[in-house]
């Protein structure tokens, strides 16, 4: 059996989630026997392939950038699964929404700098008015609350998904775990 | 004339159950291990059949009604648990979250919230309705606890507990509809309201809205256990 391609992917969020998912320890030299880790923050890729089997994605929808990913993304996987509370609720990033980006930049960039207050505009992508969970843009396939999801829900998810058996997610996580 | 005080026979879930008269199906379930979720009703307070979770059928009426102010009739048949209400009980918990900026990660009720563990018990992994985003008060003025109005279910166990229990009523319900919000005294800080300072509306919230400032995180465990025992004390007197 050829091994499944996975990708991880880091949109806003703190990558936590990604750290969380390394504490898989020893259980990532298992897992590496049966899928191969084909794009991800810790791996150096830099285009995300044409087909994955399985693509993990962290974080929310903040900005342009982040919405022109979450869609290549959803073309070219077969299972998309939202992975923490960012990607599937919006937490964090989102608690900015009520006030709006304009405000946020102002407080960092300008309010609170010594020297050159300016908002950056050039390289950086342009903010989006409200900070979204992804399946507010595309189809996902399963969502793994939690802030992070542990070790153990990572392990539990995977395998479920990689051998076909029933996945039983408020068993293994909730909103805020 | 009314009727005597006596045994009502009923089905819930097609189990034969009695009860007796005057008790709500919520009552008459919980005696016989029958689960139905609620969110506004709490032991020792009045109901009021605010947040609809504990709505159940009941064969005869096309009407779904809240198993918390509901009284059972002899014959009764009722059912708590059909594909319909469960789809109900989904609905609701995702209007609650989407209604405000309910953020689990960073509450100081996290892994101590009702509403957080309901949502877990309904199997909820995720909010289909889009996020309102509100801009919402926190009330700091008051030197031990903290109104935050961003995770409020509009419940009423504050208002009923400083009402029926400390006999304050300090706390209520102003404006209409999504613009609703709890208030102390006329719409006046916390801080400068005629509370008493009790903190009995802090243990009876479900979730972070009501908070004891000299906790820090997610440690916030609360105790609203303490209400049928100060009622069975009162009664006693």
């Amino acid at each position: 059996m050829s091994k499944l391609k996975l990708a991880t992917v880091w949109l806003d969020g703190c990558s936590g989630c990604h750290m969380s998912f390394l504490d898989m320890d020893e259980r990532l030299i298992e897992l590496a026997d049966i899928v191969d880790v084909v794009y991800s923050p810790i791996v150096d890729t830099k285009e995300f392939p044409d087909m994955v089997d399985i693509a993990l994605v962290e974080g929310a929808v903040a900005s342009v950038d982040d919405e022109k990913k979450i869609r290549k993304i959803r073309a070219h996987s077969k299972l998309l699964i939202a992975m923490g509370d960012c990607a599937v609720a919006g937490n964090v990033p989102s608690m900015r929404n009520p006030i709006g980006p304009q405000a946020i930049l102002n407080r960092a960039y300008i309010e609170n700098a010594d020297v050159q207050p300016q908002i950056p505009c050039v390289v950086v992508p342009e903010l989006l008015r409200i900070v979204r969970p992804i399946h507010e843009f595309v189809k996902v396939d399963v969502f793994l609350p939690g802030c992070p999801p542990s070790a153990d829900t990572f392990h539990a998810a995977l395998t479920a998904l990689v051998t076909g058996e029933p996945l039983d997610i408020p068993a293994l996580t909730r909103f805020g775990a | 004339m009314s009727e005597p005080v006596g045994v009502k026979t009923l089905q819930i879930n097609g189990e034969e159950v009695s009860a007796r008269s005057g008790q709500t199906i919520l009552e008459v379930a919980r005696e016989h291990d029958i689960d139905i979720p609620t969110l506004c009703h709490l032991e020792g307070l009045s109901d009021v059949g605010a947040c609809r979770l504990c709505l159940v059928e009941i064969k005869g009426s096309n009407k779904l009604l809240p198993a918390c102010v509901t009284t059972v009739f002899e014959g009764m048949e009722v059912s708590t648990h059909t594909e319909r209400l469960q789809k109900h009980r989904h609905m609701i918990l995702e209007l609650l979250f989407a209604e405000r900026n309910h953020v689990c990660s960073v509450c100081v009720a996290n892994g101590h919230c009702e509403l957080q563990s309901l949502a877990q018990d309904q199997g909820l992994t995720h909010i289909s309705l889009p996020y309102r985003n509100p801009e919402l008060t926190v009330d700091a003025s008051l030197e031990r606890f903290t109104v935050d109005h961003n995770r409020c279910i509009l419940c009423t166990r504050c208002v009923r507990v400083c009402a029926e229990i400390e006999g304050a009523h300090v706390w209520d319900v102003m404006g209409r509809g999504i613009n609703s919000t709890v208030i102390t005294d006329l719409n006046d800080p916390w801080g400068s309201s005629s509370c008493t300072r009790c903190g009995k509306c802090v243990q009876v919230c479900p979730t972070g809205a009501l908070f004891d400032k000299s906790k820090v995180g997610s440690d916030h465990p609360k105790y609203p256990d303490f209400l049928p025992y100060l009622n069975l004390m009162r009664e006693a007197r």
